[in-house]
């Protein structure tokens, strides 16, 4: 059973564990129609509740410590992978991982942020956010895969890049700067897939390529909705007006001409089934390397600069 | 953050106003007490402790293009307010206001002149226009300023002045840094240098895209640069920030910037690194 429960999924949680109990007696009693109602009872619930969620529900799914995040992805897709550490200058970001992988038989370099599922692997892993040494190794990566003429694909879960003295000291700004110019020009394809949280400047920095594509529950936006309530509100209590503002859902960024597509989650979340999650995005990576293999360098850079160029809306005075 | 006090407190508006009106101002970093004429022939810096004042896209294209050659192009790019975004005010109102306020159009301008007679492409951004935020026009108007570059074998100079990306055009912001990145590295590939002037402050969205990836990086002295602003690493840390964290200085010690440039040597220590970078031909 889930031991952590969102205010909107409580009433679901106490009926499937209603449910769960009353099987347990249903070999000495004859309860079958009543499991069957509320059975019923439960599936029309979710449907009420998961149809109409806000944004700054989905938000709160897309926090959801339970989900699986890039190492559990790739543990549950990926036929092989080994993990390689540093950034080759300074020491090892634990809030990025990546290295050689395969996945359905094709080979590839697979990065992502890193979260913790319990307060001791969020310490170590400082909740997803990278520092600068992060975003360098994430390049060192990326070169990696281009020398090997591999496909690269990114998983995107971070609240941001980290804002702390020694990040600025050794340059977060610079990294990320360098690796989007550096994505801008890679030579081979690149994918990536928001597992998560999709913060700003702290996202992008893993994450420009070919495609892009959001899994249903998760968001992507310049600032997250508490910092923009805090600076436009001036209070941290308008979180839930600062989301649904920001435009930030799966939804949106797919209206908006960002996104490629949206992944399916099992009815509830990510974090209710991770097998059935990480099959979708197993499909998702090896349907788009497929597409993307059958183009030559020259048009996967033009398409790519196109795809960026391509977006911007404004009108003349 | 008043650079420049009155040395009278008699009028209102004295907070909002960076270099205000009055005949003779005091220094917000030494003191020293200044004949409004001489800061301006000073270029808004103190000639007693060289603290810079903040100064517009129009003083930074005077101070850099040589008179009459400055040929501006998009001057009429306005935002259309795409989210229609509304927090305590509609973003349109916001920049309605701006718009008024500052008399231009959007953050940034752009267009082509020369510095000494060296033909470069400019783009200046402004500070007095929603922070020197970017969001869509921002981020085309810089795109099509590296393209021209490109296509007619010019320099390509930034001069920055942001508090990072707009939010209210949220994640169409955000990919500004993506796109004006994109143009930035076909520039590379055609080998035309590409300069960053940064200026007081440059932080965020804009810092993590073009402003840190200048050939060459100048930046005026005690200019705030950066990732995160300072605001937030202290609610972040929760400890007091160490002194000239942050600034130009600090910077270029940690290796993120080449040269602090005095606002008075800016064109020349420009012309100089120009004329030390070749550029290609056209066809090259």
């Amino acid at each position: 059973m889930a031991k952590y429960v969102l205010e909107f999924e409580k009433p679901i949680i106490e009926l499937e564990e209603k449910i769960f109990e009353m099987r347990s007696m249903s070999d000495q009693l004859d309860i079958d129609d009543e499991i069957a109602v509320l059975e019923e009872k439960v599936e029309r619930l979710r449907g009420n509740i998961y149809e109409q969620l806000t944004r700054w529900q989905r938000v709160q799914l897309a926090r959801h410590p339970e989900r699986p995040f890039t190492l559990d992805y790739i543990e549950m897709i990926c036929d092989d992978f080994i993990e390689l550490h540093g950034d080759r200058s300074f020491r090892d970001d634990p809030a990025i991982v990546g290295g050689p992988a395969q996945i359905d038989g094709i080979e590839l370099v697979l990065i992502g942020h890193q979260k913790g599922h319990d307060t001791k692997e969020n310490l170590k892993r400082n909740f997803g956010m990278p520092n600068p040494e992060g975003y360098r190794k994430a390049l060192r990566l990326m070169s990696l895969a281009e020398k090997f003429r591999l496909p690269v694909v990114t998983l995107i879960d971070t609240p941001g890049a980290y804002p702390g003295i020694e990040a600025e000291e050794r340059g977060q700004a610079e990294a990320i700067a360098r690796n989007l110019i550096e994505m801008a020009g890679l030579k081979t394809p690149i994918v990536n897939i928001v597992i998560g949280e999709g913060a700003s400047g702290g996202a992008l920095g893993i994450g420009m390529g070919d495609r892009f594509y959001m899994m249903e529950n998760t968001w992507y936006s310049v600032i997250a909705p508490e910092s923009c309530s805090s600076i436009l509100w001036r209070s941290w209590e308008y979180k839930e007006q600062a989301a649904e503002a920001l435009r930030l859902t799966a939804w949106d960024i797919l209206e908006l001409g960002i996104s490629d597509g949206i992944i399916r989650e099992p009815v509830g979340g990510a974090h209710r089934d991770h097998e059935a999650a990480a099959d979708e995005v197993k499909n998702q990576i090896v349907t788009s390397l497929r597409e993307l293999k059958k183009l030559s360098h020259d048009e996967l850079l033009d398409q790519r600069s196109a795809r960026y160029r391509k977006i911007g809306v404004w009108g003349t005075a | 953050m008043a650079w420049w006090n009155r040395t009278k407190k008699n009028i209102e508006d004295q907070q909002q106003r960076e270099i205000p009106d009055g005949l003779f101002l005091k220094c917000s970093g030494c003191g020293y007490i200044i004949y409004k004429r001489e800061l301006e022939e000073n270029l808004y810096t103190c000639p007693e402790c060289s603290k810079h004042a903040r100064i517009g896209s129009e003083e930074y294209i005077e101070i850099l293009i040589d008179a009459g050659t400055w040929n501006e192009t998009d001057d009429n790019m306005v935002s259309t307010d795409p989210l229609e975004f509304v927090d305590q005010h509609p973003y349109s109102v916001k920049l309605e206001r701006a718009q008024k306020k500052t008399g231009l159009n959007d953050a940034i301008r752009i267009g082509t002149g020369s510095t000494n007679g060296i033909r470069i492409a400019l783009a200046v951004m402004d500070f007095s226009f929603v922070g020197g935020s970017m969001g869509s026009v921002v981020g085309e108007k810089f795109t099509r300023a590296a393209d021209l570059a490109r296509k007619e074998r010019m320099p390509f100079v930034a001069v920055t002045a942001s508090g990072g990306a707009r939010m209210m055009e949220s994640a169409i912001s955000l990919m500004q840094m993506a796109k004006t990145s994109v143009a930035l590295s076909q520039l590379a590939d055609a080998r035309v240098p590409y300069i960053t002037i940064l200026t007081h402050p440059t932080t965020g969205g804009v810092t993590a895209s073009f402003g840190m990836l200048g050939d060459i990086t100048l930046a005026e002295p005690g200019a705030l640069i950066g990732f995160a602003g300072p605001r937030v690493i202290e609610q972040t840390i929760k400890k007091r920030l160490p002194e000239g964290f942050q600034q130009s200085e600090f910077l270029q010690d940690h290796g993120f910037v080449d040269h602090i440039v005095h606002r008075k040597e800016l064109k020349e220590t420009l012309t100089r690194v120009l004329g030390l970078l070749p550029v290609p031909e056209v066809g090259k």
